[in-house]
């Protein structure tokens, strides 16, 4: 699975992530640019059309306008071959995050509930934004230093999230929330939402807690170049999630 | 043979365009409107001699699973000749 050899610490894990791309993906690259560049680990392009993801330890649905976002973004994506092999991968467990038009593709490919509509104001929204970390209790979220606001940069036209009444119920009940749009101090504020999401709700994860998706682009903001590096909090998590599980497997 | 669908936002889901649609015609003077709900119309030609009734069920499947999504929309299907 890693390559790991006798007498390598643990440390030196270097974890082979999935980049799934879409005719008309455009953030692939700079997902495996985070993952591969800037924190050193293997990334892989991973075409839709393909029927298996290979060895992999995670899987990254990236941002973009897959099929030109006609009928509804990620309404075709959902349907891609690969996806098969993305819900099997999930259902054994496996670590799946989507990133913008890749969380909308896992809301429609319904391994994320609810859906993502039109901003409330019909604006393309192409800024910085700061996320509050609503719960530690996740591979996705462990890593984030408590309190810390996240500042990520958002670029979508369609990131109102929606889900019923008793959808929601059930991601407060589940603690299912990770991410919501907030102000610089923190505070849940009306203005500080950028698209009309219910509850500012930025970011889930399903029930089993291995899947999540997000509107804002953390893999834009995991170098101090492009303004932020808050967003590698995001992918420690991640990493250290991984880690848990091969020591876990070793032992 | 042709299949027309309607799809509209559900009652839940905040319609921006509807309400920006709504705001326009007020301010163009029509009067009376209480409500502008946009959604979108499909059209699917069949090959003459399809079986009604086969179709109605294929394309029900198609439009609950892939056509609208049944979280923030519903939708109408009608076959005519």
């Amino acid at each position: 699975m890693f390559s790991l050899r006798p007498g390598d610490s643990v440390a030196k894990l270097k974890m082979n992530f999935s980049v799934l791309q879409f005719p008309a993906s455009n953030c692939d690259q700079d997902a495996v640019h985070a993952l591969r560049d800037v924190f050193g680990h293997t990334a892989r392009y991973v075409w839709h059309k393909e029927n298996s993801l290979g060895d992999t330890d995670a899987v990254i649905v990236p941002g973009g306008f897959s099929y030109g976002d006609y009928l509804r973004c990620g309404a075709i994506a959902r349907f891609s071959p690969v996806m098969q092999a993305v819900k099997q991968f999930a259902e054994n467990g496996g670590l799946v995050l989507g990133i913008c038009n890749g969380f909308q593709v896992l809301t429609e490919a319904g391994l994320l509930p609810g859906a993502l509509v039109r901003n409330r104001d019909l604006q393309f929204h192409c800024e910085h934004i700061f996320l509050k970390t609503a719960t530690p209790d996740s591979p996705f979220t462990s890593k984030t230093p408590a309190g810390k606001i996240l500042r990520v940069p958002i670029a979508h036209g369609e990131g109102c999230y929606f889900a019923d009444e008793e959808t929601l119920a059930k991601l407060k009940a589940n603690n299912q929330i990770l991410w919501q749009y907030c102000d610089a101090a923190g505070n849940l504020t009306d203005t500080a939402n950028p698209n009309g999401a219910l509850q500012n709700i930025a970011g889930i994860c399903n029930e089993k807690r291995n899947v999540a998706g997000l509107m804002p682009h953390p893999e834009r903001a995991s170098e101090p170049l492009l303004g932020s590096d808050d967003g590698k909090w995001i992918f420690e998590s991640i990493f250290a999630a991984l880690k848990n599980k091969t020591v876990a497997h070793a032992a | 043979m042709k299949a027309k669908i309607v799809i509209t936002p559900k009652k839940a889901v905040v319609d921006p365009q509807g309400k920006t649609v709504q705001g326009a015609l007020a301010q163009m003077g029509y009067t009376g409107v209480t409500g502008v709900h946009i959604g979108k119309y499909i059209e699917i030609d069949l090959a003459p001699g399809t079986d009604k009734a086969a179709a109605q069920k294929a394309l029900n499947d198609a439009a609950h699973r892939f056509l609208s999504n049944p979280v923030i929309e519903d939708y109408k299907l009608e076959i005519s000749e």
